[in-house]
């Protein structure tokens, strides 16, 4: 006789009948009709409207049918809150049962009935239960504190219990230990800022002696609890180690993993040259080893896992290679995972074993697999050196099996391959535009005709190439038409007589006949650069590229510490950082991996700069621009009013960031690792600060005094080892400040700061070196102003809206000079824009925006509205004009702006409005 | 901290069955579990942890079931699968056999026991042994039952009940130890390891303390003072009943065993040992005509020793037809749902080798679906032999009662992982 018949009554009228059931004398029968309900409530149905009927079953000596009504309660409680009361003194009375089993079951289920007024009267029963003589007992009220502090945290402070869970501790039983510890860390976890989990030598010690004893769930609870701890030496560190070491020979991967977490984070603070140091680094590889032969979600979690531990400690797996071979059968997340520690773990030593794993895995049926694969070998070609030639030659193999996919794939990574290694292997090129007509991902395609671009002078057919795959333009992805674009200008420079009308075309399509600004932009900037001097255009075109580095897709570093610290967790799973699974705002706590102790490693950030913004020498020569424009149909002569354009070969940054969408990612690598990317690059700050810098400028010219915008984090301690910087611009005595508060968030000393700027669209660059009083010790802050100047070189950054407008030197424009200049500028140039609800006349708004060393030159009236003519200079000398159309009565203001750099328009705009509104 | 609910689905992603244990994330959730797994499958990137929203799922799966936990936490996530696993366990251990029907006809049981194994997210008492001793499948039993305390629950010793009897005192132990091989297409060893393991059958009375000597060999190596010929086991696992830290400062294994069966140790030894059965083959396809494979296996172990129940699986394209067989010795079969060849060896003595050929139809018409690459794979057992050389010394029992108890020591060494990579 099974359960299942009880599912099979599904007549009319059940509700009715079951009731009357529920109410009958005998007991047996009362007891099947409580089953039937719970078997309703299990396919779905809802059985509430028998609550009064099912908690009047709650009083009996039969277990079974108490766990029965009990599960009844808490599924319905929530419903029938008022009905729940019924149920207290029941659940009052069950706490003081003789058998342990009910009352541990009593305090079990209340904790789980989430109603606040039952709440109350649980308080006492839980404080009898937590002193219960049955650690049984004990070991579930402890869990029913956490259950209680869930609902309603400002009763379980109020009534003590926090203290006595912590007394729970020095129980004497490891299971109820383990549980309060459990307890404890979850209430910890909710409120991070609650000082509960104080954890010392003594309490470590208790969880130390605990851990020996309790069961494996236990083991993990105490293990958790430990890995938060700092601490105080080495000596304590390596202690704790030695006492944790055992649990990795525990048969449960859980308990397993929980205390790899814990060493990985202790042994941060051992010197190096302990002996202990060295053999506990031994003792982690059989374990981890071990943990792929547990069940297959479980060696997911692990090889997650071994990913950070091999990026942070190396050495710990370096020999272990062939652990990692993917077996036929392993599921496809494994088979992905084990690929991408391969690559980490690859070397000189082993990279002939792992070529060999490598294209057998390429010939496989998975595609997503496959790719893998063949990317992999890209990156052993980048990683190993002295593996790249049988790399490639392994990819060209693979170009012959004329697989789509794994074509596609191969030319990727022979892109990369080419950057690492610039010519050294071109002789392959031949094989791969034989396969041109096979791609059709934009990936591939890029990767195609960025390699025909860039070795176009040793193509005999470039043009041809190109030209094939200039047909379908419009069709193709944003990244290949970038791509696109760019090789055919490399092209034309390196064979200029024969692709005229190629880069004709090109430039055209990717201006005029297309909707994409990324795309106009870059067009407008080669065609810019072409028309004004070509020996400029090849310097930033054809420059010569950084290197790209060998390490891919590397975790940052101090999240990479952070996920050590959470070893075994979902964090740690995803590669995200544990706050990203906090709902809403309450503070998370950053754990960081202890500082070594005695040596304080050299997590200064004086390389501010990633190191990659070779200076070159802003050669100008325009006389040369002549033959070029005429070349290009443009109009070269440059307009006697104003000064030349700010097209200086200062550009070399920018037009690099130009160079192909698709090498972006390889651009970030190149630039170093990212902490180092630091904020004098500030592309990222500085898009949200521009309104800031536009008030800035208003508040400079009123007599108010200056105006500050407030401080906005420029680099988060999450991504530069823990130093964080917040700061802004500002403008004293017309000197142009940047306010920094650098903030060490790190455990360690920080000690020799030095600042260096990328160069920017407005040529600042600091007057003198940073004044930051060094050592900067942990948790301290220190303002630092620092002055700047505009004489640096100018560069354009991307994305436009960074250019910051400071309108500072004025110079005025005659009438007449300001009519001529206004027509000199091409039409296209001009933009117009609306500044809505602006109630000022003509005359305020002229002397407002005076005070921003706007100049009006000319006004007039016509049809009732003033026209105002304005110009204007920025630092890096961008002229702009604006004419301004008021109508009395409308608040709605029209600008139209020309200027020969039309890209500067909008932050124009936007400093009207912000002036005018203000 | 770890879960906030447990579902068991049917394969349509029908809840089954589930428990609530900290309701902080919404019930009705587990309704885009199933939708966004087939999407998943779909898409090829099948993952262990599915998201929606802020909600995460983790699954494993068993027979017709899926076991699901919820979460909205940075959960311990290795907690949870092993949770999930030892959920499998103890229902099978209730049930026999964890399935759909065992699910709906034990239900009462399955909230029980969902109840007692895990606490506001929190994994508790998970031993199905004590489990079974306080919850149990029939309620009159549970009305004897009720008065008891549950001392073992909460005991250090809490895989062990007191009072255990029996008349005849013996501790069968099985060293069992699978070997591992990864063989490249051309011949070479890329992996092969020892996965061992001691497995007791307890039949003690009381409360016994025991303990488990190995040859010297294996211990030498375990303190890593003898470099020389000696077993060098790369990870040691221990049944929770082994005094870990007892291990770690003197080697002794010492502890008071679960009643019944239960897993000892399990270790792992990374040696290159030469793969016991060697096999050679040669699968030639001639494409719209025929397949032919020969196959040539050899055991490469002592002559004394016979490798049983051998079966050797060499896989065919899914389009092959009119099998044709020869072999020198056992039996050979075409299984077509899985595309093999199964070669049969009843007993395979050490030293020898065998021969079998096949040939098989292939159709005119190409087939387009591309197919993977399987392996050939070998299964085998050989009794009375460890490829390590480990070996029990002695098992010393000791009760306060003082009664004389018997040891008794089984060895077999079995294919593991056993994968040889074909050509073709």
């Amino acid at each position: 006789m099974t359960d299942s018949k009880y599912f099979t009554t599904t007549k009319k009228g059940e509700i009715f009948e079951l009731k009357a059931e529920l109410n009958s004398d005998k007991k047996e029968k009362k007891k099947e009709a409580v089953k039937k309900v719970i078997a309703s409530m299990t396919v779905g149905k809802d059985v509430s409207a028998l609550f009064p009927d099912v908690v009047n079953c709650m009083q009996t000596d039969n277990l079974e049918l108490k766990k029965l009504v009990y599960l009844y309660l808490m599924n319905y409680a929530k419903s029938q809150p008022d009905m729940a009361i019924m149920a207290v003194n029941t659940f009052v009375k069950d706490c003081e049962d003789p058998n342990p089993l009910i009352r541990a079951l009593a305090v079990r289920t209340m904790g789980c009935i989430r109603v606040d007024k039952i709440t109350e009267y649980l308080c006492e029963p839980l404080r009898k239960c937590l002193k219960d003589e049955d650690p049984y007992v004990r070991k579930t009220a402890a869990v029913c504190v956490a259950k209680l502090h869930d609902i309603n945290a400002q009763l379980v402070e109020d009534q003590g219990f926090l203290d006595t869970l912590k007394d729970l501790i020095s129980d004497s039983n490891p299971m109820v230990v383990a549980n309060a510890v459990a307890a404890l860390s979850e209430i910890a976890e909710s409120h991070p800022n609650s000082n509960l989990m104080d954890l010392n030598p003594q309490t470590m010690n208790k969880l130390l002696t605990a851990l020996n004893e309790c069961t494996e769930w236990g083991q993990i609870f105490i293990l958790d609890c430990l890995a938060n701890y700092t601490p105080r030496d080495d000596r304590e560190s390596q202690s704790i180690c030695e006492r944790v070491t055992p649990r990795l020979s525990h048969a449960n991967s859980a308990v397993v993993l929980s205390a790899v977490k814990v060493l990985m984070k202790f042994m941060e603070m051992l010197p190096k040259d302990l002996d202990y140091y060295g053999t506990l680094l031994k003792k982690l590889a059989p374990p981890l080893v071990t943990l792929l032969s547990a069940e297959p979600e479980l060696q997911y979690v692990a090889l997650r896992n071994i990913n950070l531990i091999v990026q942070r400690r190396p050495e710990i797996l370096k020999h272990e290679m062939k652990v990692f071979y993917v077996k036929y059968n392993d599921p496809i997340y494994v088979k992905l995972e084990k690929l991408d520690i391969m690559i980490r773990l690859a070397s000189q030593a082993n990279i002939a074993q792992v070529l060999a794993e490598l294209k057998e895995y390429a010939t496989e049926v998975d595609v997503d697999f496959v790719r893998k694969a063949v990317r992999a070998i890209g990156r052993c070609a980048i990683k190993v050196e002295q593996s790249a030639e049988r790399c490639v030659s392994t990819l060209l193999d693979l170009i012959q099996t004329k697989v789509n996919y794994v074509v596609q794939e191969a030319i990727v990574v022979i892109k990369d391959i080419f950057r690492k290694y610039p010519n050294k292997y071109e002789s392959v090129i031949a094989t791969l535009c034989e396969n041109l007509d096979s791609l059709d991902e934009p990936e591939a395609r890029a990767a195609m005709i960025w390699i025909v671009g860039e070795y176009a002078e040793r193509i005999d057919n470039a043009d041809e190439l190109l030209e094939s795959f200039l047909e379908g333009f419009h069709d193709e992805s944003t990244q290949v038409q970038l791509q696109l674009l760019t090789a055919i200008v490399k092209l034309f420079l390196k064979k200029p007589t024969e692709t005229q009308e190629l880069v004709q075309q090109v430039l055209s399509l990717a201006t005029q006949d297309s909707d994409n600004p990324d795309l106009r932009d870059r067009g407008y900037i080669y065609w810019r650069l072409l028309s004004t001097d070509p020996v400029a255009a090849k310097e930033v075109v054809l420059a010569e590229k950084p290197l790209i580095s060998e390490e891919t897709d590397l975790i940052e570093p101090t999240l990479l510490e952070e996920l050590i610290c959470h070893i075994g967790t979902l964090a740690s799973v995803y590669h995200k950082p544990p706050s990203a699974f906090v709902e809403g705002n309450h503070g998370v706590q950053h754990k960081g991996l202890p500082g070594s102790a005695g040596s304080a490693e050299s997590e200064s950030p004086d390389a501010v700069s990633a190191g990659a913004a070779t200076e070159a020498p802003a050669a100008v020569i325009p006389s040369q621009g002549d033959l070029l424009g005429d070349l290009l149909n443009l109009d070269l002569t440059p307009p006697a009013t104003t000064g030349p354009l700010p097209h200086s070969g200062g550009m070399q940054m920018g037009a690099m960031d130009l160079l192909g969408g698709g090498l972006d990612s390889l651009m970030g690598a190149g630039f170093g690792a990212p902490p180092a990317a630091m904020p004098p690059a500030f592309s990222a700050p500085v898009s949200g600060s521009l309104y800031d810098l536009f008030d800035l400028d208003n508040g400079v010219g009123m007599p108010l005094g200056s105006f500050c915008p407030p401080k906005t984090v420029w680099l988060p301690a999450m991504k530069a080892k823990g130093l964080e910087i917040s700061g802004t611009f500002v403008r004293h005595a017309g000197v142009i400040q940047m306010e920094m508060t650098i903030t060490n968030k790190a455990m360690s000393v920080m000690t020799g700061f030095a600042i260096q700027f990328n160069r920017n669209s407005f040529g600042l660059a600091p007057a003198g070196p940073i004044q930051v009083p060094s050592p900067l010790s942990p948790n301290q802050n220190i303002e630092v102003s620092l002055p700047l100047n505009t004489v640096g070189p100018v560069m354009k950054m991307e994305p436009l809206n960074n250019l910051q407008v400071k309108k500072t030197l004025v110079v005025f424009l005659f009438r007449q000079v300001f009519l001529a200049t206004w027509k000199d500028i091409p039409n296209e140039n001009e933009s117009q824009f609306q500044i809505k609800d602006c109630h000022l006349n003509s005359d305020a708004a002229s002397n407002k925006l005076q005070s921003i060393n706007i100049f009006t030159i000319a006004e007039r009236t016509v049809d009732g509205q003033d026209m105002l003519y304005q110009s204007m200079k920025l630092t890096n000398g961008i002229w702009a004009l604006a004419e301004l159309k008021v109508q009395a009565g409308n608040p709605n203001y029209t600008v139209s702006l020309k200027c020969r750099a039309p890209e500067v328009s909008q932050c124009v705009f936007q400093s009207y409005e912000a002036v005018l509104k203000n | 901290m770890s879960v906030s609910a447990v579902f068991v689905l049917d394969l349509k992603g029908k809840v089954l069955i589930c428990r609530n244990y900290k309701g902080d994330v919404d019930m009705a959730e587990i309704d885009h579990f199933m939708p966004l797994l087939m999407q998943h499958e779909e898409e090829g990137l099948i993952c262990p942890v599915v998201s929606h929203g802020n909600v995460h799922f983790m699954w494993i799966k068993h027979s017709n079931l899926f076991l699901v936990s919820t979460t909205n936490k940075n959960s311990n996530a290795s907690l949870v699968y092993s949770f999930l696993y030892k959920l499998v366990e103890v229902f099978t251990e209730y049930f026999k056999e964890l399935e759909e029907e065992s699910i709906q006809d034990n239900f009462v049981v399955v909230y029980e026991l969902l109840d007692e194994l895990m606490d506001f997210g929190f994994p508790q008492t998970t031993d199905s042994k004590i489990l079974q001793e306080y919850i149990t499948q029939e309620g009159a039993k549970l009305e004897v039952a009720k008065s008891k305390v549950p001392t073992t629950v909460t005991n250090a010793v809490s895989w062990r009940s007191e009072g255990i009897k029996y008349k005849k005192n013996e501790v069968f132990i099985d060293v069992i130890e699978s070997i591992n091989v990864l063989v490249n297409a051309n011949g070479s060893v890329m992996s092969s390891d020892i996965v061992g393991s001691i497995k007791l059958k307890t039949m003690l009375s009381g409360m016994p303390e025991l303990r488990l000597g190995l040859n010297d060999r294996v211990l030498f190596a375990l303190t890593g003072r003898d470099k020389g010929k000696t077993v060098v086991m790369e990870d040691v696992k221990f049944h929770q009943c082994v005094r870990l830290s007892r291990f770690e400062s003197d080697r002794t294994i010492s502890f008071i065993p679960p009643d019944g069966e239960s897993e000892l140790m399990s270790y792992r030894i990374n040696t290159h040992v030469k793969p016991l059965i060697w096999i050679e083959s040669v699968i030639e396809k001639f494409s719209h005509s025929r397949v032919e494979i020969m196959v040539k296996a050899k055991g490469q172990f002592k002559k004394q020793s016979v490798a049983n129940n051998v079966e050797v699986r060499v896989p065919v394209p899914s389009d092959a037809d009119s099998p044709k067989f020869k072999t020198s010795t056992g039996n050979a079969k075409y299984v077509p749902e899985k595309n093999q060849v199964v070669w049969t060896i009843k007993s395979f003595p050490g030293g020898k080798e065998f021969l079998m050929r096949a040939h098989f139809g292939l159709p005119s018409v190409e087939n387009e679906e591309l197919e993977g690459k399987p392996p050939i794979t070998v299964k085998f057992e050989i009794p009375y032999f460890t490829v390590s050389g480990i070996q029990v010394r002695y098992m010393k029992i000791i009760e306060k009662s003082g009664y004389q108890a018997l040891p008794w020591v089984r060895y077999i060494t079995q294919s593991g992982d056993y994968q040889l990579r074909t050509n073709t």
